[in-house]
């Protein structure tokens, strides 16, 4: 077990390991996930992260697209990670909900046997090692890419953190996207993003940068008002990570539509 | 060549037995009961920070009393197994039961296998659904569990405070009296009154609206519940 130290003089383990994931990989190496290679796979496209006032907004398209088709229209892509953050995926569908299962154990896990909540630098440097560690297929472009945002209690301000496909981890100030449509999203939000947003303001935003991504991308699903089928938007701030109610981003859906005379 | 005396077997087991009865006599006490809305586990503890009782999986607590370093081991292997097993199969299907199992095996084989038996006593509650799903388990240092209903004490005193709770009883105690009461309790055996800021508790409330149904009392809550 990696963080596990051991006594020079008598060789027993010092301390116990707070992580769920050594564990699994010492007694059921079997069940810790990661990719075969060639496998036909279902990926998951855009999420966004963005900070406001009262913390962080996270927010993602539903779509899972597999090669030109269309895997899954309802997926839900940005999860709590634990009571104070929120990960959002991009990449490989199947690999990424598994991932995100991993990673909320491993907190919760944590958190149980220290009895205290990890820092959200300690959760985000974790989230590093576990996709570097998990997924060496990352390296072949088979990638699980999250975005990470939680509201930091020593801090009392919400903070973002962007990965890329080799693990490697940096800290966003203000917004940052991720998958397929993230370039087009990253622009919609360069533009309409400033200190301060409202929480109101804030989804809004968040659900304008989906709908420009959906736009340039087709693997990037748009809000559909025929099904409803709305962007999952969360919020992540002192009070703990919550879904908006869908009355509330249908709402920014209808004044984005309403604003662009559709 | 060494050379072993003979112990008869009777002999060796009531030495064990009764070195781990002394050092648990001389630690402090757990209380676990069962009301209106789940499970309380209540303790005086001077330690704010090393606990005696823990959360384990979403309707899953501990209390354990004793030595500490070995409980603390118990309450650990039963975190990592009840979360492995979560993850192999799903959440619902890790239950106090399997849990109660594991330690009565792990607690007898320590006991009649190796130099010094733990000088432990455990509590394992659930909530499940209503009020007929609350379990509690009390397993004792030589792997011997029994199935509890109403109310139980393990430690230090905890027959005489078995007695005195069991004297007070009723299931549908609100926390506020749940509290109020097992702090009273606590404090009869020496005839003095327990330092709310001592009072260790949590609870199992199947009333939360979450999935994970343990929640620690905060010294606040305690003082207020008192008050």
């Amino acid at each position: 077990m990696t963080d596990r130290v051991r006594l020079p003089a008598s060789g027993t383990p010092f301390g116990a390991s707070p992580s769920f994931v050594d564990l699994l990989r010492a007694d059921h190496p079997e069940a810790v996930p990661n990719v075969p290679e060639g496998a036909a796979l279902a990926h998951a496209t855009t999420v966004l992260g963005l900070r406001y006032a009262d913390g962080v907004v996270m927010a993602g398209d539903r779509r899972a697209t597999a090669g030109n088709l269309i895997a899954d229209a309802k997926m839900r892509k940005v999860f709590p990670a634990d009571d104070y953050s929120a990960i959002g995926i991009a990449g490989a569908a199947g690999q990424a909900v598994e991932l995100v299962k991993l990673f909320q154990l491993e907190l919760e896990h944590y958190e149980k046997i220290t009895g205290d909540r990890l820092s959200l630098e300690g959760k985000a440097n974790r989230l590093a090692q576990m996709i570097r560690s998990n997924f060496p297929m990352a390296m072949q472009g088979l990638v699980v890419v999250p975005l990470f945002g939680g509201f930091d209690q020593r801090q009392g301000r919400g903070r973002i953190y962007y990965y890329d496909a080799t693990g490697g981890r940096w800290e966003e100030r203000d917004y940052q996207t991720t998958g397929s449509g993230g370039l087009p999203a990253k622009n919609s939000l360069k533009k309409r993003w400033r200190e301060g947003l409202t929480r109101e303001e804030a989804v809004r935003v968040a659900v304008e940068a989906l709908l420009d991504a959906a736009e340039d991308d087709a693997a990037t699903g748009g809000p559909d008002v025929l099904r409803h089928n709305y962007p999952i938007v969360m919020t992540v701030t002192t009070d703990g990570a919550d879904d908006v109610d869908e009355a509330d981003v249908r709402a920014a859906v209808d004044a984005l539509a309403a604003e662009r005379g559709a | 060549m060494s050379f072993m005396p003979y112990v008869a077997p009777e002999q060796l087991m009531k030495d064990r037995s009764d070195y781990a009865h002394k050092g648990i006599a001389r630690g402090r006490s757990v209380i676990g009961l069962e009301y209106a809305d789940g499970l309380l586990f209540i303790a005086e503890n001077p330690s704010a920070t090393l606990h005696k009782i823990s959360e384990i999986y979403d309707r899953i607590a501990f209390a354990g009393v004793g030595k500490y370093s070995e409980f603390e081991e118990l309450r650990i292997a039963g975190i990592r197994l009840a979360d492995m097993r979560g993850y192999s199969y799903g959440r619902e299907d890790v239950k106090a039961r399997d849990l109660a199992n594991a330690y009565s095996q792990a607690l007898s084989t320590i006991f009649t296998q190796q130099m010094k038996p733990y000088e432990v006593e455990i509590l394992v509650g659930e909530v499940d659904g209503e009020q007929d799903g609350t379990s509690l388990y009390h397993v004792l240092f030589d792997g011997s569990v029994s199935d509890e209903h109403g109310c139980v004490a393990v430690g230090g005193h905890a027959d005489e405070l078995t007695d005195s709770m069991r004297q007070r009883y009723a299931d549908s105690w609100d926390l506020a009296t749940a509290v109020r009461t097992s702090v009273e309790v606590l404090g009869s055996p020496e005839s003095r009154t327990v330092d709310p800021a001592t009072v260790e508790a949590g609870v199992l409330d199947r009333a939360r609206d979450a999935r994970r149904k343990f929640r620690r009392l905060s010294p606040d809550e305690v003082s207020g519940l008192l008050a």
